[in-house]
């Protein structure tokens, strides 16, 4: 009889696993990825390394020495300081290769009202640590929309089918989310951010996406020294709108590597693909099919690709507490399938 | 998480050469194997020890590029964190915003 193997659901769970039926959940993860997206699958040999991985007993596994990998990220800091504390905590005790500075409210529509404020904290960043420090927020687009912003609702518009009005009131939100986001970018820049984060991009749709591209676009032509990240939301781009463009590329639709050409096309200097993880299936489920899908961006990217492995994506569990064995499966995985240039 | 992924495949940030190689990626856009040869050349150090921290701490200290604070060996004469990306900048040739926003307000 085949020994079972102690192992994690992508809720975090602990469960248990033949050699065997991890294997097939492997493979599964990659067909499902090559059946949404039409990627190609993993090769065989790639398959055999990921089982050798997670059938691992060990409670943690690493890169070879040498194979080590720039990290990068969003919301850096810790409950237990203030700000800029917990900016140092990074630098200083978890060796962090670069940092974020971010607001709770974690929308640059709702940074824009408190800017300068920002801008402070920055300057006071970057004053007293050395390593990089960008400032990070999210696009959301959903922000500008009714009751909390000016725009028409287009949730509620479009299930009663006026889909015209639908459109046009994201392409108004798109205009104003876009004006905020570059007056946020600019406005830390000039306080000495190494560099803007556009986090969850695509988070309300292929709008959310375009306005996100627009300002990447500005960002660039004015600020050619600007790091520029941006970091998906999910690893399709769902057509809220469905006819955008971004110089002529349809944006709804796009999987990774489709979205990683228009995020180099506008400038952005770091792409950070996102793939979702289904809690019902396991560890191995949920890794192969991210790294099946984000594959593609690796071969052809000409900027840094950094996949996102926080909570819930590339792979790691949906859980607030997480796990080290499963944590640091997805890390090793991900650098030595892909060999991708950070996470 | 942040430890876990620091631990299985960070490059080990301001212990070793982690915030050099990142200065690359983020402002050149530089892919990893690049950006680490970029910056093992001007350090003058082979691209394997821009992950080892034994290798670096020399390093760091001998360019005055900063170092991690440790309360069991202090080097109080280390530069500040101004100061060390102004020499960070300068090895790599590679321009720092904040240096560069403090030489605009007339300090060099």
């Amino acid at each position: 009889m085949e020994p079972h193997i102690l192992t994690r659901m992508a809720d975090g769970s602990l469960t248990e696993m033949t050699r065997s039926e991890m294997r097939a959940d492997l493979e599964a993860g990659v067909d499902e990825a090559v059946r949404r997206a039409k990627v190609d699958p993993l090769a065989g040999d790639e398959l055999d390394h990921l089982l050798d991985i997670f059938a691992s007993s060990s409670r943690f596994t690493a890169v070879d020495i040498g194979d080590e990998v720039m990290l990068s990220f969003d919301g850096t800091g810790a409950a237990q300081f203030d700000r800029i504390g917990g900016l140092l905590l990074y630098e200083q005790c978890l060796a962090s290769d670069s940092l974020e500075l971010f607001h709770q409210d974690y929308s640059y529509k709702a940074v824009k009202t408190l800017v300068p404020h920002e801008q402070m904290a920055m300057k006071e960043a970057q004053e007293r640590l050395t390593i990089p420090v960008h400032y990070g927020s999210q696009p959301d687009l959903g922000r500008y929309s009714e009751p909390d912003g000016p725009c028409p609702n287009w949730s509620t518009l479009l299930p009663e089918l006026r889909i015209e009005e639908a459109r046009a009131a994201q392409e108004q939100a798109m205009d104003l989310a876009t004006a905020d986001m570059v007056h946020v970018a600019e406005a830390l820049w000039e306080a000495g951010a190494d560099g803007v984060n556009f986090d969850t991009a695509g988070a309300a749709g292929d709008a959310d996406l375009l306005a996100t591209l627009r300002a990447v676009e500005t960002l660039r032509a004015r600020h050619p020294d600007m790091g520029i990240m941006v970091g998906m939301a999910a690893e399709r781009v769902l057509g809220t709108h469905g006819e955008l463009e971004f110089h002529s590329t349809r944006v709804a639709g796009q999987w990774p590597a489709g979205q990683q050409r228009l995020v180099e096309q506008a400038g952005a200097t770091i792409f950070g693909p996102a793939v979702n993880v289904n809690t019902g299936r396991s560890l191995a489920w949920n890794t192969s099919r991210a790294l099946a899908l984000v594959k593609p961006c690796a071969a052809q990217a000409r900027v840094p690709v950094h996949m996102n492995v926080g909570m819930g994506v590339g792979g790691v569990p949906m859980n607030t507490v997480l796990a080290v064995d499963a944590v640091s499966r997805v890390s090793r995985a991900t650098v030595e399938i892909l060999r991708l240039d950070g996470l | 998480m942040p430890v876990a992924h620091g631990v299985a495949a960070g490059m080990g940030g301001m212990r070793a050469a982690g915030d050099l190689v990142a200065r690359l990626q983020m402002a050149r856009g530089m892919r990893l194997v690049e950006a680490k040869t970029y910056v093992a050349c001007k350090l003058g150090v082979g691209v394997r020890d821009l992950s080892d921290c034994v290798a670096m701490q020399e390093v760091r200290a001998d360019l005055g590029l900063g170092r991690i604070l440790e309360g069991e060996a202090p080097h109080p004469f280390d530069p500040s964190p101004m100061e060390a990306k102004a020499n960070i900048a300068r090895l790599i040739d590679l321009p720092i915003n904040s240096v560069e926003r403090l030489r605009a307000r007339g300090l060099s």
